[in-house]
């Protein structure tokens, strides 16, 4: 007997008049890498909502760079049909609604959106690596809201998998017995039908007043080009019908539904959803922003007395300067994030102008991931060729006139008499093997880190707590610990305020004058470090003038380190006759045109590549070290 | 050898814009270049258009080149004839190569197609270069009675590790000896000298310059070594074998050079060029002033000029094609450019910013004027001259000519 019902029993499943009790929401907590998406792809083979030669290669991730990294940045609700006989052999369909979470750090909010909308989570693990940083992150966010926990091993098929290690590893995390932990492959589909079982018979059915005023939570929301904001909720009570007129509960902004429907796992319009009930919403709106991830929506009519929670803004923690390489591209850089926006309510800009690197923008992300993938949209979609300045991390100064500055730009930390700076923290968890934990502690207290506790998950596996400044991890260090640890740590990091530090701006000057882009805000310890850092790679990279130029970096009016671009001497072709003419004077064009690409700082005409060279070595050159 | 630059092709019988018909030519003079590529043996260092076989097949072989050469001589008279340029010759330089690889004879025979077909003017300035070792006493007094006036000995270096490393094969004794022969057959005497070469130190500089300089000559060019790719020195330098020239090292050099020279009283006229009073070299001035010059000869470049406006255009490389095309009846040129009115201001900033009189602040943009304080503050550009409405080069201003030019053309 197939597990996918047949169209008496599939009846009792229709969309938008689905009884609560034989519907079953959950998600798939997993790391990168670790299967999430083969094992989807195959539940919605197994359930029959995607045939196999509609197949694609792991089917919700559905941008290109998703698909290439192997995570998913937004998350999407499938809604699927499995039939289960019970113990007295009657035949029931039910409808599970699969809910596709983001899987990093930066998403922390939406993260906990997607769980909000779960009864149930499949907690998936890679049979040979065992459980990762971000995956005990997102577990620990949905014990927290009471999900049932369904501990499985995934790639049980490939040859280094220990799945007896792990499967004590795991009971051990969500309490309960190594037996009781499933053991799938989503590549040959091994125990993918039972844990589909599983999910029917453990997770709990959703409740909700199906006569109170409809409540329903936004869990994600989508920029599609041709359909506008597509934005997915979770009904908690009451219903909702198409052609109604919804109230988003933190804008007052109401809207007219335009369509509303499941996901299987293309759209399907339905008559509404009910209690319990995963779908989407079409309301003609064009910006992500009107359709805000956690708000409530309810009926304009019948509306709700209370939202389901109390909605939150994304807050921007990481800020970057993104420029143009080539300055005549900043009107399509504008025009790209302002596409981007729409899809991205996390995105914050504002232009911004540099003297090194001309017009850009000061972009705030939500973490680096977001910056890395922000970045790499506009590249790759766009075809822009960027350069991005240092990431920062926003810093609040209270001068002793008591006045207070937000700086999300080193160059315009203030100055004069500052009385304190505060900068942000965060609580890191790294998991890995036992033996490179001195060179994690050796790594964290480089980077000012506080350890706040260490637990053994096994015998070889440890979890390590510290406290970091913010600015100290986004830079490089999940590349330092990576290379540490030989790839094997994982990060997980969460906000947790602020901290007064004894910070310093570092300013580069040429010849006297600034070089915005190379200011930096950095521990009075460090200063000195970076400033011959930076001094030498622009003594490098600047091209000799016709006059000496020194090189300072400075704190305040205080130098704290020099180097000197000698004067260029000899610039004269020896010989100019005949044919050496007509290259001479082709050169001499090609070089102005090439002094049309050239920064003018003071009077030294410094190569943009130069400035793009020393920000993008900074990086490079801190990885080697 | 550096290659051709893009251009636009030439009509077939070489004949040159009808506009220039119209305008009057951007100086009074007519240069004629003649140009010998042949060597006996190529320089380590030397990317010009030069041959060491004698026979290269077709009619490029050494033994008939002169005929080919002097078949462009007749095709430059019909041709600047044709919009009213054709007019005696002011100088004419023999370059190349060695042309003192050909037997005077032949020298003699380009010259006298030269005066057949464009006429020479009273007093003109007709000079050869010449290697020390390939010339003697006999023939020094052929070439000028033959009608030389002038010649210019590639020297290059009086110390022999610089000479070898330079691939020279003469004996530096041989020079003040070449010069006597050349003064005593009645000829203005240039030497050339090259400065920067791999291994070369300040000292052995200055013991070159102070031998050259001690000859007596009146006339002295000096270059800083360039190594070109594509030459046998680049792919030295390129795999470490010889150092790279150094242009700090070069531009201590150079003010050595300058130094001397004027002690010695040969004045700077142009920045690789010092010479008595009267002994400049009037054929490389042409060029300096964008006046007319034909070049003759493979690869040979030449210029045609009108006040705002000009056209060059270049030989092919090889000896056969370029002498086969001239036997066919038509025009040896590869290529040619068309100047425009910005071109002709560019190349003359360019050219005469080179030269000890400078050029008049007059000729320059608004920006290029509003430039020279600058410049002049910067020490770049004389003070002196620029009060009256020269800009002449300082000596630190002739070293950085052309970032000086760049900022008088911006």
């Amino acid at each position: 007997m197939s597990p996918i019902p047949s169209a008496a029993q599939t009846a009792r499943i229709t969309p938008a008049a689905t009884p609560p009790e034989l519907l079953r929401n959950f998600c798939i907590i997993a790391h990168i890498d670790h299967g999430k998406s083969t094992l989807a792809d195959r539940m919605l083979q197994l359930t029959g909502v995607v045939d196999d030669r509609a197949m694609r290669a792991q089917y919700l991730d559905r941008m290109e760079i998703e698909r290439e990294r192997g995570i998913t940045i937004k998350s999407q609700a499938v809604r699927m049909p499995w039939a289960v006989v019970d113990p007295a052999g009657v035949t029931s369909a039910y409808a599970l609604n699969m809910i596709d979470t983001p899987g990093h750090v930066d998403f922390t909010y939406e993260v906990s959106r997607s769980l909000a909308a779960c009864e149930g989570a499949v907690l998936l693990v890679d049979a040979a690596q065992g459980i990762e940083a971000q995956t005990l992150a997102n577990l620990y966010l949905a014990m927290e809201q009471d999900l049932h926990i369904i501990p499985v091993l995934n790639k049980i098929d490939l040859p280094a998998a220990q799945p007896e290690r792990y499967a004590e590893e795991l009971a051990g995390l969500v309490g309960g017995d190594p037996d009781d932990v499933m053991r799938v492959s989503g590549k040959t589909g091994e125990g993918v039908a039972a844990l589909l079982d599983r999910i029917v018979a453990e997770v709990p059915h959703p409740v909700g007043d199906p006569d109170a005023a409809a409540r329903a939570m936004i869990f994600d929301s989508v920029y599609d080009t041709y359909r506008g904001v597509v934005t997915y909720v979770r009904v908690v009570d009451g219903h909702l019908s198409p052609r109604e007129r919804i109230l988003m509960m933190s804008t007052r902004a109401t809207h007219e539904l335009l369509e509303i429907g499941v996901i299987a796992p293309e759209p399907n319009p339905t008559q509404g959803l009910g209690v319990g009930e995963v779908g989407y919403l079409i309301t003609g709106v064009k910006d992500v922003r009107h359709s805000k991830v956690g708000d409530t929506v309810t009926n304009q009519s019948k509306p709700a007395a209370a939202a389901l929670a109390e909605y939150q803004d994304p807050k921007p923690m990481v800020f970057s300067g993104l420029y143009p390489i080539d300055g005549s591209d900043y009107p399509d850089l504008r025009d790209a994030l302002d596409k981007l926006k729409l899809n991205d309510a996390a995105l914050a800009y504002e232009p911004e102008t540099s003297v090194a690197l001309g017009f850009g923008f000061r972009v705030g992300f939500l973490g680096l991931l977001h910056m890395e993938i922000v970045r790499e949209r506009l590249e790759r979609e766009f075809d822009l060729d960027l350069i991005s300045t240092a990431p920062n991390v926003v810093y609040t100064v209270t001068m002793e006139d008591r006045t207070v500055a937000t700086v999300t730009n080193p160059s315009e930390f203030p100055g004069g008499r500052i009385s304190e700076v505060r900068e942000p923290v965060v609580r890191a968890t790294i998991l890995a093997p036992s033996e490179y934990i001195g060179a994690i502690m050796e790594l964290c207290q480089q980077r000012r880190g506080d350890l706040l506790g260490m637990d053994y998950l096994s015998p070889e596996r440890v979890e390590m707590r510290y406290m970091l400044p913010l600015a100290e991890i986004v830079f490089d260090f999940f590349d330092q610990l990576k290379s540490r640890t030989k790839g094997y740590a994982s990060l997980d990091y969460e906000q947790a305020g602020d901290q007064v530090a004894d910070l310093v701006k570092v300013d580069i000057l040429l010849q006297g004058e600034q070089v915005d882009a190379f200011s930096a805000i950095v521990h009075k310890d460090k200063a000195y470090a970076y400033g011959v850092m930076m001094a030498t790679k622009l003594k490098e990279l600047i091209p000799r003038q016709q006059f000496e130029v020194p090189i300072q970096a400075a704190v305040g009016a205080r130098v704290i380190a020099r180097e000197t671009v000698r004067a260029l001497r000899k610039d004269v072709l020896a010989k100019c006759y005949g044919g050496d003419i007509t290259r001479k004077r082709k050169l001499l064009e090609k070089q102005k045109e090439g002094k049309k690409r050239m920064k003018t700082i003071g009077r030294v005409d410094v190569p943009q590549e130069a400035f793009i060279a020393a920000l993008s070595t900074g990086a490079e050159g801190e990885k080697k070290k | 050898m550096p290659a051709l630059p893009d251009g636009e092709p030439v009509p077939s019988d070489g004949s040159l814009p009808e506009w220039l018909a119209d305008a009057p030519p951007a100086a009074e003079s007519l240069g004629l270049y003649l140009h010998v590529p042949f060597c006996r043996v190529r320089c380590g260092y030397c990317d010009f258009t030069t041959y060491t076989a004698a026979e290269l097949g077709g009619g490029g072989d050494r033994a008939t080149y002169a005929a080919a050469a002097s078949a462009e001589v007749a095709l430059a008279a019909r041709a600047l004839g044709a919009v009213g340029r054709a007019r005696p010759v002011g100088t004419v330089f023999l370059g190349g190569g060695t042309p003192t690889m050909l037997p005077p004879g032949d020298l003699a025979r380009m010259l006298l197609a030269v005066r057949d077909e464009l006429g020479l003017e009273p007093g003109a300035e007709v000079t050869t270069e010449a290697n020390p070792d390939s010339v003697d006493a006999a023939g020094l007094e052929a070439l000028a009675a033959a009608g030389f006036t002038r010649v210019s000995f590639g020297m290059q270096s009086a110390v022999p590790h610089v000479l070898a490393t330079l691939d020279r094969t003469h004996d530096p004794e041989r020079v003040p000896q070449v010069v006597g022969w050349a003064r005593d057959a009645g000829l203005a005497v240039s030497l050339d000298l090259i400065y920067g070469t791999p291994g070369e130190s300040v000292e052995d500089w200055r013991r070159s310059v102070e031998a050259a300089l001690e000859t007596g000559v009146d006339h002295l060019s000096a270059y800083a070594l360039v190594v070109e790719e594509g030459t046998r020195m680049g792919a030295l330098v390129r795999r470490g074998f010889l150092d790279a020239p150094d242009p700090d090292d070069q531009a201590t050099k150079y003010e050595l050079v300058d130094e001397l020279a004027s002690a010695a009283g040969l004045a700077w006229y142009e920045v690789s060029n010092w010479a008595r009073p009267g002994a400049a070299c009037r054929h490389n001035e042409a060029y300096w002033r964008s006046a007319d010059w034909w070049g003759v000869g493979p690869g040979a470049h030449s210029h045609v000029g009108a006040p705002d406006a000009a056209v060059r255009w270049w030989n092919v490389k090889h000896p056969r094609p370029y002498a086969e095309r001239l036997a066919e009846g038509g025009t040896p040129a590869a290529g040619r450019e068309v100047l425009g009115a910005d071109d002709v201001r560019l190349e003359r900033v360019l050219l005469g910013a080179r030269m000890a009189d400078g050029l008049p602040v007059s000729a320059l943009s608004a920006a290029g004027r509003e430039a020279v304080a600058g410049l002049v503050a910067d020490g770049l550009v004389a003070g002196r001259d620029a009060v009256r409405g020269r800009v002449v080069l300082t000596r630190r201003g002739r070293l950085l000519a052309d970032a000086v030019v760049r900022a008088l053309t911006d």
